[in-house]
């Protein structure tokens, strides 16, 4: 029997490891464009140890190790480039602590967004964690590795800034912590130690994430989204400037797309609200709408599309079907909100040219510090041709992102050689001297974030 | 194989494969898919079996042993029906269905399929046990052949064979009695329903089975059916339709919900203990009724507690699609059966109710298997009733 198969069969158990033909093929593959790269191995580890020994036996071996959450990235960051092992780390997902008073949860990495949600339904309905604009079944751990953000973004920044520690297995097989956990104290805080920023950002090429304690934040009894639409894209920068003046929103979201026809070269502002009683959510209404926005209104610049709709949570999202074809996949950037009228102008353009209908979405980070942009292409997965043209708007998309000042979010390889290629030398050699002096083996993931 | 010859190759592709099929209802777990929670690899959840079935339909894969375990081990629970949000949904276990039908077509099946299908073959049902044993399960009782009455009680292979699922069909039968209403039974002239082999993909042989049975009732002039099992509810309300069979068919728990007052027993009082109820995938999911056993559990006195996933979230024990025989989901602490079983005895309960003889086998097997027999008992909910004081 292949060697490395039995090992991984001795750490995980036979019936979660596999290197048939049907596994190769299913972990080859993700949603998006990537053209499919089958791993050698497949194995499904269960705790930090046991991710621990696969790591120690892959150095040995010098074979990589591909760590996959909800293999939803839709930028085939969890494809295993140079073959090797793909772990999948779903059956890490258990919660091992929720300090209600402190306002954290602790679990292991291959948790689904799906099930921490209903977890603090059932057992703290007071308290939520961010959620992605991603499906459930994505994971906590492959979110906050590539800075994803959720819907309590603007008043609280990247899920990746609601961390309060962290355990890592290196590419070298230790298992470390980070935060006040490192210590032995509870995993209540991720400062004031020395910062050792090594892991979020790098797609699993520093190491595999196995536990996170996670910031948890009010959640109030009265949700409500209301939207306010504006015909000139000119105008969400300010209106977005005033709403987070405010400061009264849960969630800022401002979007523009082709289907259906009441989105088309409108810009819709999605605003949640929140509150405990009908007064606190009054008050936020009159303070959003009758002062901060009013003069729009008056003017006829803008209105109110909407009020008090329902929030699902977890979000189901049905807009990556509307080409009927099961391909989707987006350029996420991170801009200044200022650039908002320009990046929905230059998405535009790029959908155009390539035959898709637009989708241009930003939710707000922070109180207007940033705004995370996707530009999305739908595709049939059964029509080569319509593959073809979402790879090549999403490529032309990374272009103009960093042409307009903007930052790639969890890019594909493409993106990544692009940013590397415009990063300051200095900066671009710490990432190399950090990654070989963790990898020195170059087992971890590698083909992401790789610097020749 | 030509993917022009598959039924569904204009759609299969849509899967993205999101992982919303993997969820119950209130998002508790990526678990509710019973054989991705058994094996917890992608290539065995709903999005992953579709991705497959099409990589075999293109070509890019080839068939295996393997590929056709992973295809047989959908239990066909409909969860992932219930949960994908997109238009193509409701076909996503017809599209699983096909492709067993294409690997029924080409003779390319695992032994435990072929030996089940064959046995219903020759002996009318899925054990290879003779059609002469059948009517064991009415030894001693008081049941009248059907000769015209007002219904037909129908027990299925499990509830005729099984020794456990025979007491179901037993205590069925009692309370049938008690409420006065006319009903007969076929003993050995009754044969397989055939849902599972439409489960299975053999389609020829559920028209045989199908048109056998329909002959057979119309000849006895047969109208209105109870069944003990969901799974034979099923295929004699959905299935039976498309070759001609017409009857009005109802589950057990649907009858005797409305007799109540004539089934009163002089048992054990309930004293407060607490009773939890798992719902049978062909009674729930499939034909969405939820309320009849509830009603018949409340009747008895005990506190009924719900398990996290019930109802249309309920996770399946994982016998369906043949399962209950084929068994590609056993062998695992992870097996669907004992998750459930585990989740029953979380809620305090020391009786987990089903409705269905598949389920109670399987459950029943898990509860020995997870050592938890002194703590709970599964029990056909006809079984709580007779033993219970309303």
């Amino acid at each position: 029997m292949d060697p490395i198969y039995r090992a991984l069969a001795e750490i995980v158990g036979e019936e979660y490891v596999s290197d048939q033909p049907e596994e190769l093929f299913t972990y080859s593959k993700d949603l998006g464009t990537s053209e499919p790269i089958q791993p050698d191995y497949v194995a499904a580890p269960k705790t930090a140890e046991q991710v621990s020994r696969i790591v120690r036996m892959a150095n040995q071996k010098k074979v990589p190790v591909v760590p996959l959450g909800g293999g939803i990235s839709l930028a085939g960051l969890a494809l295993p480039l140079r073959g090797g092992i793909t772990l999948d780390l779903k059956r890490m997902d258990g919660i091992i602590e929720l300090n209600e008073k402190s306002r954290y949860i602790v679990v292991e990495a291959g948790i689904s967004h799906g099930k921490l949600t209903s977890y603090l339904h059932r057992h703290a309905p007071h308290l939520m964690h961010s959620e992605p604009g991603a499906p459930p079944a994505a994971t906590i751990g492959g979110n906050v590795v590539i800075h994803g953000q959720g819907d309590l973004a603007h008043p609280y920044g990247f899920n990746s800034d609601m961390i309060n520690g962290m355990e890592v297995v290196l590419p070298t097989g230790e298992i470390c912590r980070f935060g006040s956990c490192a210590i032995g104290s509870g995993w209540y805080t991720l400062h004031p130690l020395p910062d050792l920023g090594l892991f979020l950002g790098w797609s699993g090429s520093t190491g595999i994430l196995t536990k996170i304690s996670l910031r948890l934040f009010p959640c109030k009894k009265i949700r409500e989204m209301d939207i306010f639409v504006v015909e000139d894209e000119e105008l969400v920068p300010d209106i977005l400037y005033e709403l987070t003046h405010a400061g009264m929103a849960e969630d800022l979201v401002a979007w523009s797309q082709e289907i259906p026809p009441y989105g088309n070269r409108l810009h819709h502002i999605n605003i949640n609200i929140t509150g405990d009683s009908r007064e606190e959510m009054e008050f936020k209404r009159h303070l959003m709408f009758d002062i901060r926005l009013a003069r729009y209104i008056q003017d006829g610049v803008g209105g109110i599309a909407a009020v008090s709709q329902d929030i699902e949570r977890p979000q189901i999202s049905k807009s990556a079907d509307w080409k009927k074809g099961g391909g989707f996949e987006y350029v996420g950037s991170i801009m200044p909100v200022s650039a908002y009228p320009e990046c929905y102008r230059r998405g535009m353009e790029i959908s155009i040219r390539h035959h898709i209908p637009y989708t241009i979405l930003g939710r707000v980070i922070g109180s207007a510090h940033g705004m995370m942009f996707s530009y999305s292409y739908a595709f049939n997965r059964a029509d080569p041709e319509t593959v073809r043209q979402a790879r090549e708007a999403l490529h032309e998309t990374d272009h103009m992102v960093l042409e307009i000042g903007g930052t790639i979010w969890k890019p594909a390889v493409y993106g990544q050689q692009l940013v590397m290629e415009r990063m300051d030398p200095n900066t671009l050699q710490l990432m190399k001297k950090v990654k070989t002096l963790l990898d020195p083996n170059n087992i971890m993931n590698p083909g992401n974030w790789e610097v020749n | 194989m030509s993917l022009a010859e598959y039924k569904y190759q204009d759609i299969i592709h849509r899967c993205f494969r999101c992982g919303y099929c993997k969820f119950p209802t209130d998002w508790d777990d990526v678990t509710n898919c019973p054989a991705y929670a058994r094996y917890r690899l992608e290539s065995y959840s709903t999005g992953g079996r579709l991705w497959l079935i099409r990589a075999w339909l293109t070509g890019e894969i080839q068939w295996s042993q393997h590929l056709a375990e992973i295809v047989y081990s959908c239990a066909a629970c409909k969860n992932c029906v219930e949960k994908c949000p997109l238009s193509f949904h409701n076909d996503i276990v017809n599209m699983i269905i096909a492709a067993k039908n294409e690997m029924v077509e080409l003779g390319l099946l695992p032994a435990p399929v072929k030996k089940f299908l064959q046995n219903i073959q020759l002996h009318g049902n899925p054990y290879g046990l003779p059609a002469k044993r059948r009517k064991a399960w009415m030894d001693g009782l008081n049941i009248e052949s059907y000769h015209g009455q007002e219904y037909l009680y129908y027990v299925g292979c499990e509830g005729a064979y099984d020794t456990r699922a025979q007491l179901a069909a037993r205590a069925v039968a009692t309370l049938l009695l008690k409420t006065g209403i006319s009903f007969g039974a076929l003993g050995n002239d009754e044969a397989c329903d055939g849902n599972e082999v439409e489960m299975l993909g053999e389609d020829g042989l559920v028209e045989l089975v199908a048109e056998k049975n329909i002959k057979n009732f119309q000849k006895l002039g047969i109208k209105k059916i109870i069944t003990l099992s969901p799974h034979a509810y099923n295929a004699f309300k959905n299935i039976y339709p498309r070759f001609g069979g017409e009857f009005k068919v109802f589950h057990y728990t649907q009858v005797l919900q409305d007799l109540l007052d004539r089934i009163k027993q002089d048992g054990q009082s309930a004293q407060g203990a607490k009773v939890t109820y798992h719902d049978p995938c062909f009674l729930g999911r499939w034909n969405s009724e939820y309320e009849a056993p509830r009603t018949l559990l409340k009747a008895t006195g005990f506190q009924l507690i719900e398990m996290p996933r019930n109802k249309r979230g309920a996770l399946c024990c994982g016998g369906g699609g043949g399962n209950f025989v084929t068994d590609f989901l056993g062998g695992s602490e992870e097996s669907p059966a004992r998750i459930r079983v585990r989740e029953a005895h979380a809620t305090g309960a020391t009786i987990l109710a089903v409705a269905c003889p598949n389920c109670l086998t399987m459950l029943e097997d898990a509860v020995k298997v997870e050592g938890l027999e002194e703590e709970l008992m599964v029990k056909d909910i006809a079984e709580i009733l007779i033993e219970s004081k309303q």
